[in-house]
């Protein structure tokens, strides 16, 4: 057992009072007896640690302390002791452990400033990458040896092959879904066969390619960022141009052709399997046969509606990549800013691959593909 | 004055224990330990004692296991086999996140400092402070933690300082501070030096000297750096073929012949880290 921290004062004879400190005097055993000490009102004139039987750095500062504050003589110190008081003794400081907060009022604007700045430096950035991707184009371009192949298959494997079970099993669900509820709905005018019209013309136009841009930009789109980010921070990147490799080339014209392209693939494959799952549905619930339901896709839905989600599909991807790989390489600093840009990669991609579709959905209606 | 209990009871909850500040029994004590990862045994049948009161530097060549020597000795790794008693308690016998008193009566500085990123360098000291003496006041605390900061060697602006505004050396002096933080009785120490420029690792090794004298610890020391070596440990500890092959201080460990300490010793570094101990 320790024991217990313990202290008596008394007046002795030159009329101050002489405190008595007993017991161990630890880090353990302060906590209760500090509060008491440091109420103590009177004079003190001596602090006795005789009876103290052990004493750390904890108990030498509350003793120096409170010396300093009756101006008192601390007496009867053993060398160990002592030793710590001298430790203790030259290291006092008032600084607040926290760096002072600014008020809200200043801090509210002070951020905003801030980010009206940095959206003029985002800008510069956003140009100066297209730039870089331009001119890294056209370096491959004129010297198509330097393509480079295999970072491009490897790529494509990552974004396009083995994301195939996860957007099958995706599509397949969202089209068991819209089938069976638009099912419910044509039934009240008994036009249930409509369902194929409905689920072939949705996926195709709209879901099949939105949900897998979404699903990329998840699953693709923040590993560009935190994978160039962290080659960033280990400063992989730097490496690269030093050697005289482009990062540009090299990490992120492969990225973004594999996921522009991949996104077509994916798209496609997506709106097949969710008619599929409609199709699944049709045989179940509303009696259409399977493959009655899939031969009367090609005669319900136009042509235009699988150009309208081909030729969204790239554009997507393309999207995707590009704010992966912009995010991914403006990480610097520590690994915080790489969660922090991931983040933004996916939510811009997802954000700006939102608005996109609307503006494709009011453009195709304009040119008579509704 | 209080009849507060003593608050570490699980420090006493055995009898036999009790008062073991003063026992005899060296607070650290491995023997036979065997660590394996998959087939590869990186410690085999390893045995050794750390003295009461001296520095042990543990040196080794890269993958002789010293990291995880220490990380076995302070319980973040369960060993295969073997014993291991720090401070009279079986850490062997525990599990990772078991709460039991002898973790606030050590300090550990990990190689990176792995200061909390989120908190200054003042509260970095203050969470173990606040874990397990919650009975302490808030201004004591924060004093403790002031002075702790001031004692391992860092200005004052440094308090208030988070961990990412701090040099390499600066962040290591934090992580001292922070595992001073208790007053312990036993610090680890992962290769303090490392990364450091030649001023600042004698500086930290005057520090560790320093506070070893005053605050009466014992130091388990992992280094590369030769001249912690010869300046400020008492003795020094080789890994090497999955044992500690030889324990002493400098003079022994070169008596014993073993060809890998002859190499160490005896290599460029080792000689003119010993040339610059005897001049200095």
């Amino acid at each position: 057992m320790y024991g217990v921290a313990e202290f008596t004062l008394e007046d002795d004879e030159s009329g101050g009072s002489r405190l008595a400190l007993s017991g161990p005097f630890l880090v353990a055993t302060i906590g209760p007896v500090e509060h008491h000490l440091s109420e103590i009102a009177e004079p003190v004139s001596a602090i006795d640690l005789s009876e103290v039987s052990e004493i750390d750095t904890v108990g030498a500062w509350v003793t120096c302390r409170l010396a300093a504050k009756h101006s008192a003589e601390i007496v009867g110190a053993s060398s160990q002791a002592q030793r710590l008081l001298n430790a203790v003794q030259g290291v006092s400081s008032d600084v607040d452990l926290t760096p002072e907060r600014v008020p809200v009022w200043e801090r509210v604007p002070e951020a905003v400033g801030q980010q009206v700045y940095s959206a003029r430096a985002g800008i510069y950035g956003v140009v100066s990458f297209f730039g870089g991707i331009l001119i890294g184009m056209a370096n491959i371009i004129r010297h198509p040896s330097k393509f480079p192949m295999r970072a491009l298959v490897r790529q494509m494997e990552l974004v396009g092959v083995s994301a195939l079970p996860i957007i099958g099993l995706m599509s397949f669900l969202i089209g068991i879904v819209i089938a069976q509820q638009g099912a419910v709905q044509l039934q009240q005018f008994g036009a249930e066969t409509l369902t194929v019209n409905l689920v072939g013309r949705l996926t195709l136009r709209e879901l099949g390619v939105l949900m897998t841009a979404i699903m990329v930009a998840g699953r693709s789109g923040s590993a560009f960022a935190a994978q160039i980010g962290t080659m960033k921070l280990t400063e992989e990147v730097d490496a690269m141009r030093t050697i005289g490799i482009s990062p540009i080339e090299k990490l992120v014209i492969p990225r973004i052709l594999a996921c522009t392209f991949m996104m077509v693939l994916l798209g496609f494959y997506a709106s097949v399997v969710a008619i599929m799952g409609g199709a699944v549905i049709g045989q179940v619930a509303l009696g259409i046969p399977f493959f009655t339901f899939l031969g009367r896709i090609p005669e319900v839905i136009a042509e235009y509606d699988l150009w309208v989600g081909l030729i969204k599909a790239p554009v997507f991807g393309l999207i995707i990549a590009l704010a992966g790989c912009y995010h991914g390489m403006q990480v610097q600093g520590n690994s915080e800013e790489v969660g922090r840009r991931t983040t933004m990669a996916v939510v811009s991609a997802i954000f700006a691959v939102i608005v996109l579709d609307a503006f494709f959905a009011v453009f195709f209606t304009e040119i008579g593909w509704g | 004055m209080t009849e507060q209990p003593i608050l570490d009871e699980d420090y006493c909850d055995d009898p036999a224990n009790a008062h073991e500040r003063f026992c005899d029994q060296p607070p650290i004590v491995v023997e036979g330990l065997v660590n394996k990862f998959g087939d590869f045994a990186v410690h085999d049948g390893l045995n050794l004692e750390v003295n009461r009161g001296e520095i042990l530097g543990v040196v080794g060549g890269s993958g002789t296991g010293k990291s995880v020597l220490m990380r076995s000795i302070i319980g973040l790794q369960r060993p295969n086999a073997g014993r291991i008693d720090v401070l009279g308690r079986t850490i062997t016998a525990v599990d990772l996140d078991q709460k039991i008193g002898v973790r606030r009566r050590w300090g550990v500085l990990f190689q990176g400092g792995a200061l909390f990123s989120t908190l200054t360098v003042g509260e970095n000291v203050e969470v173990p402070l606040k874990q397990f003496y919650p009975n302490i006041d808030d201004n004591l605390r924060k004093e403790i933690a002031r002075y702790k900061v001031l004692m391992s060697g860092l200005p004052e602006e440094a308090i208030a300082k988070y961990p990412s505004e701090l040099s390499g050396g600066m962040k290591k002096r934090a992580g001292l501070a922070r595992a001073l933080a208790l007053d312990p009785e036993l610090l680890f120490l992962d290769e303090p030096t490392a990364g450091l420029d030649p001023i600042g690792a004698a500086a930290f090794d005057r520090q560790t000297r320093e506070l070893k004298e005053t605050l009466g610890l014992t130091v388990f020391l992992i280094t590369h750096d030769l001249d912690t070596l010869y300046e400020i440990c008492d003795r020094v500890a080789v890994l090497a073929d999955k044992q500690v092959i030889a324990v002493g201080t400098i003079p022994e460990l070169i008596e014993t012949g073993h060809p890998w300490i002859e190499e160490y010793f005896g290599g460029p570094r080792g000689r003119s880290a010993l040339a610059t101990h005897e001049r200095g």
